[in-house]
């Protein structure tokens, strides 16, 4: 049992465990959305004042901020407690070769030091890498009503047609910026 | 106390994200190359699984803890914000790595540099607030 829990989870366990959270969160009363949490925070932080889209009851939303809190927790008990330490994650071969040809090490932990370590921040390209990637999933997200939870599991589960629309839009970008973008700036 | 299930449930979030290496941009890359099945598989088997739960909540009309029915609302009709809206997330995604759930949870793994994306993240949400009017919807 600790082996198993130790050890990377297999696909098809943690996708009943995200039907099972998705669920729970049906159960309570809510449902599954991130991203919701973004709006959430600029409202705290008195958007609302200025831009009429942050001016709502926030409040209603604290459920799901006490969820994203919980979701950094479970960060750390996993990387304190339930990982084995650098644990390469065992992404295809072909993976590594075309990510090798680009730049990047073969992995030896569970995100490349290239992008994430510490001193990436500090670096021009590492900083404008990382400031690009959460502007455009914060914008996108909202623009799209909802990211991968809502829209790729909450939305695809109750067979709606927008959210298949944003999931097609989610990998048309994927595509785009992995074939079309790195080339041009690894 | 009423939120405390809550920070579990989302405790559980966080380790399931970690644990299937969903966090990682590795994994992300490998998905958008097609070249494993792995990310496919938590997502496929995540939508079914889900799809079976919501499809058995609206047949026996399934209530919530309070007793309320558990109800759905369809999302408004349109296609130009699903898919720009989407496009500009899939790009954020692919360069990134993360999307919203994963940034918070790399924070609680250790990669502080995540921190940055997420108040990025915050900043594009804020700016779709205030061109939202004229942008198509």
């Amino acid at each position: 049992m600790l082996y198993f829990l130790m050890q990377p989870w297999p696909w098809w366990f943690s996708g009943l465990i995200l039907a099972f959270i998705m669920f729970l969160l049906l159960f309570f009363g809510n449902s599954f959305g991130f991203s919701a949490n973004l709006r959430t925070i600029c409202s705290i932080g008195g958007a609302g004042k200025r831009v009429k889209f942050f001016d709502f009851d926030w409040k209603k939303q604290t459920w799901n901020l006490v969820f994203l809190v919980g979701a950094i927790l479970g960060g750390y008990i996993t990387s304190e407690f339930l990982s084995n330490p650098d644990q390469a994650v065992a992404i295809s071969e072909n993976t590594i070769k075309d990510l090798g040809a680009l730049g990047f090490a073969a992995p030896t932990s569970i995100q490349p030091a290239e992008l994430f370590a510490f001193e990436a921040i500090f670096t021009l390209k590492g900083f404008l890498i990382l400031a690009f990637g959460g502007l455009l999933v914060g914008f996108g997200a909202r623009y799209a009503g909802g990211c991968t939870s809502g829209h790729a599991i909450s939305g695809l589960a109750d067979l709606q047609l927008p959210s298949l629309i944003a999931v097609v839009g989610f990998f048309i970008g994927g595509l785009i910026m992995t074939f079309g973008i790195f080339p041009l700036i690894f | 106390m009423k939120f405390i299930k809550y920070l579990i449930v989302g405790a559980l979030f966080g380790i399931v994200m970690s644990k299937s290496e969903a966090i990682s941009w590795y994994r992300i890359q490998e998905m958008f190359r097609f070249q494993a099945f792995h990310m496919y598989g938590i997502i496929g088997v995540a939508v079914v699984t889900s799809a079976i739960i919501v499809a058995l909540i609206k047949k026996f009309k399934i209530r919530d803890m309070a007793g309320n029915p558990i109800l759905f609302y369809p999302k408004n009709k349109s296609t130009a914000r699903y898919l720009i809206g989407g496009i500009l997330f899939g790009l954020g995604w692919a360069l990134s790595g993360a999307c919203p759930g994963p940034m918070v949870v790399n924070i609680g793994y250790g990669f502080m540099s995540f921190g940055v994306i997420f108040i990025f993240a915050l900043l594009g949400t804020f700016l779709y607030g205030v061109v939202k009017d004229k942008i198509p919807h």
